[in-house]
């Protein structure tokens, strides 16, 4: 699997950090109930196909990635800065 | 005597014609009392101790592909009962027991070795922690020896010792921790379920539950509609997507874990080496082929094959450890799918939709829970009460906070 970054262009998956779904940026509100948390912190949709997840370059640019990856191909379909997603409550 | 000298000779003779398989292959009734999801080796094994413990007659095993064709029959075979935690600890000790019984018990030779595990530790903390941990196993009633440096060089003299970045202080040696043979485990389940009457159903893929309000009556499957009062789940690796059927929503992501097999070679690794900087663990098999392993690959995936860069990371090891290891040539490397919790613990447990059981979440150790794992699902399935040593394997947990975090990395599923 080779990950071409928006920044430094195609590299090897050794170079990045695999951070979980995409779900991740979008945290519950401090006043959210704690069914919210649980879900957010310990839910997974896991599909078998396109999953979006969260990626760094960490031996790179060190940017965060929204990745759409299809999960039984390991195809990446689509890379872009996360800081660049439209997503609410972005922590990271 | 099936397997009597004379019937070896005999078989022999006439090329193996006449051995008889050993289980029927059944075709779907229309009800059940129980129906396990799944021909594994946790599932086979639900339904044995289901027949065996409970008296339960009516019960189906459904496999989607042929038995055993799953993890049980691609993961790299040890079993040892090294568990840290309460919840854990007692689990994998009674798992343990169960396999130094199994061979008895099933009639079945699962070439059961406990040639033991080594653990080593690489500074003066590690051998803090493996000590802790030899105490902690110590007073579940298992067994642990705390080895120098010296006392290593005796026992795996050719661990390289002296490597400047990881050198070895010492190990944590676990006697009775060893390895199975992974086939016959699932065979010998298999063979044992079906002489008591569990209908054993291959190449019945599940599509659907059917469900009315929220309690399971059944399931669809490409042989047609099964009904069932209850319904156990034990399809570790596909857990989310078989439970999403039911629509239950798991803290289960789907990693690939990688193993490896050398050529066959003359015996020269007589227990299972744990490296301690890294996660990386050696043995032989009886075959002669060095069965080695690592880290899971880090990244959600139903794909059994896995990258690159876990492979590197493992050869790296691998002649870190042992250098000799550099003229033995890979033969196959191959990879599994495994549910990775978020806590890196199992699920054995009701589901919130009535009828319907889960047993799942093994991470990537789930080959030596297999007796005890089957021992405490049927508990479940038969009396809706948890067994006692797996009751802190609740589904629940998650949102209760009692967490079952080895490792101690949190909801990190990649790093469990």
């Amino acid at each position: 699997m080779r990950i071409d970054c928006p920044v430094c262009g195609e590299r090897d998956l050794q170079e990045f950090h695999y951070e979980g779904s995409s779900k991740l940026m979008s945290r519950p509100s401090d006043e959210a109930d704690i069914k919210s948390f649980h879900d957010y912190l310990h839910i997974r949709e896991n599909p078998a196909g396109l999953n979006n997840e969260l990626w760094s370059h960490e031996y790179g640019c060190r940017a965060w990635l929204l990745i759409c990856r299809d999960t039984t191909t390991h195809k990446i379909l689509s890379i872009e800065l996360a800081r660049d997603a439209k997503v609410m409550g972005l922590t990271k | 005597m099936h397997y009597s000298a004379w019937q070896l000779i005999k078989n022999g003779i006439q090329g193996g014609k006449n051995w008889k398989p050993f289980w029927r292959s059944a075709e779907p009734k229309n009800f059940y009392d129980i129906i396990i999801i799944g021909g594994g080796g946790h599932g086979l094994a639900t339904a044995y101790y289901l027949a065996k413990n409970h008296g339960l007659k009516n019960i189906a095993v459904v496999e989607k592909g042929y038995l055993g064709g799953g993890n049980v029959g691609r993961n790299t075979t040890i079993v040892r009962a090294n568990y840290l935690l309460d919840g854990n600890s007692q689990f994998f000790s009674h798992s343990l027991k169960l396999w130094e019984g199994m061979e008895q018990d099933l009639n079945f030779n699962t070439m059961m070795s406990q040639r033991g595990i080594l653990s080593l530790g690489h500074s003066d903390s590690q051998m803090d922690s493996l000590a802790r941990r030899g105490n902690m196993m110590i007073s579940q009633g298992d067994d642990a020896e705390l080895l120098s440096a010296d006392d290593l060089l005796e026992y795996v003299p050719y661990v390289n010792q002296t490597d400047p970045r990881f050198p070895i202080y010492g190990g944590l040696l676990h006697r009775r921790g060893g390895t199975a043979r992974h086939d016959a485990v699932a065979w010998g389940y298999a063979r044992a379920a079906n002489n008591l009457g569990v209908d054993i159903i291959q190449n019945c893929e599940v599509t659907g539950m059917i469900k009315n309000n929220n309690t399971l009556s059944g399931i669809q499957t490409t042989k047609g509609e099964i009904r069932a009062d209850k319904v156990g789940m034990a399809v570790a690796g596909r857990t989310s997507l078989v439970g999403d059927m039911a629509g239950l929503k798991l803290p289960i992501e789907s990693h690939v874990l990688q193993a490896f097999v050398s050529e066959g070679l003359k015996p020269c690794v007589d227990c299972e080496i744990s490296w301690g900087a890294e996660l990386f663990y050696i043995s032989q098999s009886d075959k002669g082929g060095l069965v080695f392993g690592g880290d899971i690959d880090k990244y959600n995936t139903y794909a059994a094959r896995g990258n690159l860069p876990a492979v590197e990371n493992v050869m790296e090891a691998a002649m870190a450890l042992m250098p000799m290891i550099g003229k033995a040539k890979v033969l196959r490397s191959w990879g599994g799918i495994v549910d990775m919790t978020m806590d890196g613990s199992p699920i054995i447990d009701k589901t919130p939709v009535n009828g319907l059981y889960l047993n799942g979440g093994w991470c990537y150790g789930g080959f030596k829970a297999t007796p005890a794992s089957g021992w405490c699902f049927a508990h479940l399935l038969a009396t809706d009460e948890h067994h006692e040593v797996a009751e802190k394997y609740r589904l629940d947990r998650f949102e209760k906070g009692y967490l079952l975090d080895e490792e101690a990395t949190g909801a990190t599923p990649n790093l469990h």
